[in-house]
């Protein structure tokens, strides 16, 4: 069991540290959203064979809470912080005076 | 290893859930090789968003066949509902908005059946 | 003003009981993350879903739906077969050396745009095939699914078939006789855009 422990703890870090790599170089904040989502499972993987190892529950509700955020995370980028930009850019285009940081539409249109 | 059982389902249940193990640490490593190496966004969603998520599901298996306790197999399941749910919004959510502020090359897509342009997306409804 | 605070409070009683499966579903979460059985957990867990279900209200789903246990058994079955041979095709298309494949954007016209089997269509495709949906449209039910590698997937029309199949799959085991029956005699007709 401590070779296949040893084993799989090494392949998630090596995961974990590719995750850091396409977070560090983007290029786009989705591509970053991406990298902490892989990391964030990487780091779920992590504590469960830490887990799988000793046979202890007390650590699985912080897998349950993870796998949870870790969505809202990029979730959010993918609504919000991707949206920006572009929209800022074309509105300067359009207009030089415009300021910036308003988001052009509603967003909770339909209930 | 806390406790020594030496019966027949328990030695299986460990040789299962080491398999499962090793599986889905591989799935997972897989997923960050892809999201470094594929060259654009749809291609590094696509790495995070299958592997990964079988691969979790797999480490997680082999976690629930080494603790064996019911409370815990429960809690594990939900976060594997948990994550089959939210992978796919997620991955949608970033590959539209990808689309919609123009980070996708549209060119390398061939064919790309959605003549897609940024600046007139179609108004949101979700 | 006692008779318009009743109404008030007959309607919000009325939209709790139209909720009754979020209100179900809830209360199974809190079960499960509990880990077991027992009544303090199933009362705590339904007096928390009934706070959820008043504080965050949502829109009700207009479609009906059923389940039909043989055919959603038939779908869970493939689905976990897919989910697995499609993670094992990326992963190793993600390891092997060379380029990444040519990748696609392909559209396809579903036969039912009901909110809930579109959901659900596009869920399971993006989890399981090459496939990843990237815009829906509600009104006409248009996918248009980014496709990783286009060539092995038997191109277009490939896709386009395995994601009418995957509907099919899931109409059989959720929509009522109805819808069904509807979308069976489309069969003949194009399905394309």
């Amino acid at each position: 069991m401590i070779v296949v422990v040893v084993l799989a703890a090494v392949m998630v870090a090596a995961a974990a540290l590719l995750a850091l790599v396409r977070l560090e170089r983007g290029p786009s904040m989705l591509d970053r959203a991406l990298g902490l989502e892989l990391l964030a499972a990487a780091l779920v993987g992590v504590v469960a064979i830490e887990a799988a190892w000793t046979r202890r529950t007390e650590t699985i509700p912080i897998l349950v809470a993870m796998s949870l955020v870790g969505f809202v995370g990029s979730v959010a980028i993918a609504r919000f912080a991707a949206r920006e930009p572009s929209a800022v850019r074309r509105r300067a285009a359009d207009d030089p005076d415009s300021v910036p940081g308003e988001a052009p539409e509603a967003e909770e249109g339909d209930r | 290893m806390t406790e020594v059982d030496p019966g027949f389902w328990t030695t299986l249940a460990d040789v299962v859930a080491g398999v499962s193990l090793l599986a889905g640490a591989f799935l997972t490593l897989a997923a960050a090789v892809g999201a470094v190496r594929f060259d654009s966004l749809l291609g590094r969603m696509h790495a995070v968003t299958k592997p990964q998520v079988l691969g979790l599901i797999l480490l997680l298996l082999g976690l629930a066949l080494r603790v064996r306790s019911w409370s815990a197999v429960t809690m594990l399941a939900l976060v594997v509902v948990f994550q089959l749910a939210t992978a796919p919004v997620a991955a949608h959510l970033v590959s539209r908005a990808g689309f919609r502020t123009g980070k996708i090359d549209e060119d390398a897509l061939v064919p790309n059946e959605m003549e897609h342009d940024a600046a007139a997306a179609p108004p949101d409804r979700d | 003003m006692n008779d318009s605070a009743e109404t008030t409070l007959r309607a919000r009683a009325g939209r709790v009981a139209a909720q009754w499966p979020a209100l179900a579903g809830l209360t199974v979460v809190w079960v499960l993350l509990w880990g077991d059985l027992s009544w303090a957990n199933v009362l705590g867990g339904l007096a928390l879903g009934v706070l959820v279900v008043v504080a965050l209200p949502l829109p009700p789903i207009p479609s009906r739906w059923t389940i039909r246990p043989g055919p959603a058994l038939g779908l869970l079955g493939r689905f976990v077969v897919d989910l697995v041979v499609a993670s094992f095709n990326v992963a190793w298309i993600a390891i092997r050396p060379g380029p990444a494949p040519q990748a696609a954007v392909v559209q396809v016209r579903l036969r039912n745009p009901e909110d809930v089997f579109l959901t659900t269509t596009a869920v399971l495709s993006t989890l399981v095939p090459g496939t990843l949906v990237v815009e829906t449209e509600r009104d006409t039910g248009l996918l248009s699914v980014h496709v990783l590698d286009i060539d092995s997937s038997g191109g277009p029309d490939g896709v386009r078939d395995y994601l009418l199949d995957l509907e099919d799959r899931v109409l059989r085991s959720f929509a009522p006789r109805d819808v069904l029956d509807r979308c069976r005699a489309q069969d003949g007709t194009e399905a394309h855009p």
